[in-house]
């Protein structure tokens, strides 16, 4: 291989698109040729400092549009025909407002009432998982260390949330913040799939017989789960397909009845 | 920088089957992502994603499984592409001779590449200033993380295309950075 052919095969071989020979003659090449090596170097920091970088560079449909073209599931479900035209309205009224507006807005309270509560806990999952979404709301505290992120709830809320590391299974903690839902104040865990985030609520049930069976809803193109485990309320919420979400509550729920979980034989 | 919606309601959605919002509708950021970053403006992305989502929905008889997203993505930059020349603003007919720019990659300065390496404003404003076909190279590869096939089926080119392109984005991306981190020294370094 000579310097020539490496202006085009270095970026190939950089994003791991060459094949096996192809990628010996490249390895070997840049070790015997300090300027491609040089080179190699700093196309290898820029992309690094690309990837570091993808969360803020990535855009994000604005939460309007997701509205738009996500047909509303209620739980008593009216004909489906009538509702997509319906929501449509509903938000292009509210287009105009920002997000966080949006939510306090009265009409979103009516809609809300007209609900069981169970949808009523989803919406405002929902709502709470894309408020957070915005510049500087994601996380109070940003760690991804467990035990960073669980001491940081102490004296904030009166319980202590269960925190554990999921990164082994692809699921990386992200951080943590306080929240409220349903009126009262619930920890709020962040984790990341990719570029996607999951947000994990957590609060003490009012009766402490455990319901195993998961719960889920989709709105807006999110995903909604919910469970009662050993006394305490989980909701994840997520844009990632709902396979990969069950499968993070899945092992949410195996750690969480490992070790950190009091209280359990 | 909020999203503002346009003012004008929008056009009445047509239905939405249940299939169609479990396979299309998970990948609405990656369209708006790779949209954005084409239009450059909140307004014009807005327009194209809604388009390209109509269209989506109009042909969706005739996707075959597969990849959603990839299938997605390649409507979306065609719905881009056909917009854009229906009324061709100036600045984005940027002609693109691959001939004309050699793959000249010069060494960057160590100061710069220090500074890339964690200012965020920069690679954003080096990455709006690549010409079209190299930003959408970069942000399908490094943003939406697609492998080359992926990105030869969205865009309809060739492996090799892509391969050259990539390469020639990467060292146009570079220089960018050394002129917009040898601008940033000049005014003020924080």
């Amino acid at each position: 291989m000579i310097c020539a052919d490496t202006g085009l095969l270095l970026h190939a071989w950089l994003d791991d698109e060459l094949d096996v020979a192809q990628s010996a003659a490249m390895a070997d090449h840049l070790q015997g040729c300090a300027a491609c090596a040089a080179r190699a170097r700093e196309h290898e920091r820029l992309r690094r400092a690309l990837a570091l970088a993808q969360l803020d560079l990535y855009r994000r449909a604005p939460a309007a549009l997701h509205e738009r073209w996500t047909p509303r599931h209620d739980d008593a479900a009216p004909p489906a025909a009538l509702r997509p035209r319906r929501t449509s309205t509903v938000w292009a009224a509210a287009a105009g407002f920002a997000a966080a507006l949006l939510l306090a807005t009265p009409l979103f309270y009516t809609v809300q009432q007209r609900r069981g509560a169970g949808a009523a806990l989803v919406d405002d999952a929902v709502s709470s998982h894309l408020r957070a979404l915005q510049p500087q709301h994601l996380m109070d505290v940003a760690s991804t260390n467990q035990h960073t992120v669980k001491p940081w709830f102490d004296g904030k809320l009166d319980f202590s949330p269960r925190v554990v590391d999921l990164a082994g299974a692809g699921f990386p903690l992200a951080g943590g913040r306080l929240d409220a839902l349903n009126g009262r104040s619930v920890a709020a865990l962040v984790y990341r799939r990719q570029l996607h985030l999951i947000s994990v609520y957590q609060w003490p049930a009012a009766t402490p017989d455990a319901s195993a069976a998961l719960r889920e809803s989709r709105q807006q193109g999110y995903t909604v789960l919910r469970w009662i485990e050993d006394g305490m309320h989980y909701v994840v919420v997520s844009d990632v397909d709902p396979a990969t979400l069950r499968q993070f509550a899945q092992e949410l729920r195996q750690r969480t009845n490992g070790s950190d979980a009091p209280g359990t034989p | 920088m909020p999203n503002e919606a346009p003012a004008a309601s929008p056009p009445p959605q047509p239905a939405i089957g249940a299939r169609f919002e479990a396979v299309v509708l998970p990948w609405l950021d990656a369209a708006w992502n790779l949209a954005r970053w084409l239009a450059r403006d909140d307004a014009d992305a807005q327009d194209v994603v809604q388009e390209a989502m109509l269209r989506a929905l109009r042909y969706f008889d005739s996707f075959r499984g597969g990849d959603a997203r990839v299938w997605l993505l390649a409507i979306v930059r065609n719905t881009y592409f056909t917009m854009r020349t229906r009324t061709p603003p100036g600045h984005l007919l940027e002609p693109l001779d691959e001939d004309v720019h050699v793959l000249s990659d010069e060494q960057a300065s160590p100061e710069a590449l220090t500074l890339l390496a964690v200012d965020v404003g920069l690679l954003r404003q080096a990455l709006e200033r690549l010409p079209p076909p190299w930003r959408e190279a970069i942000v399908l590869r490094e943003l939406e993380e697609c492998s080359y096939k992926e990105i030869a089926a969205i865009t309809g080119q060739r492996i090799g295309t892509v391969m050259s392109r990539l390469a020639r984005a990467r060292v146009r991306l570079k220089l960018e950075l050394t002129h917009c981190v040898g601008e940033a020294s000049h005014h003020d370094l924080r």
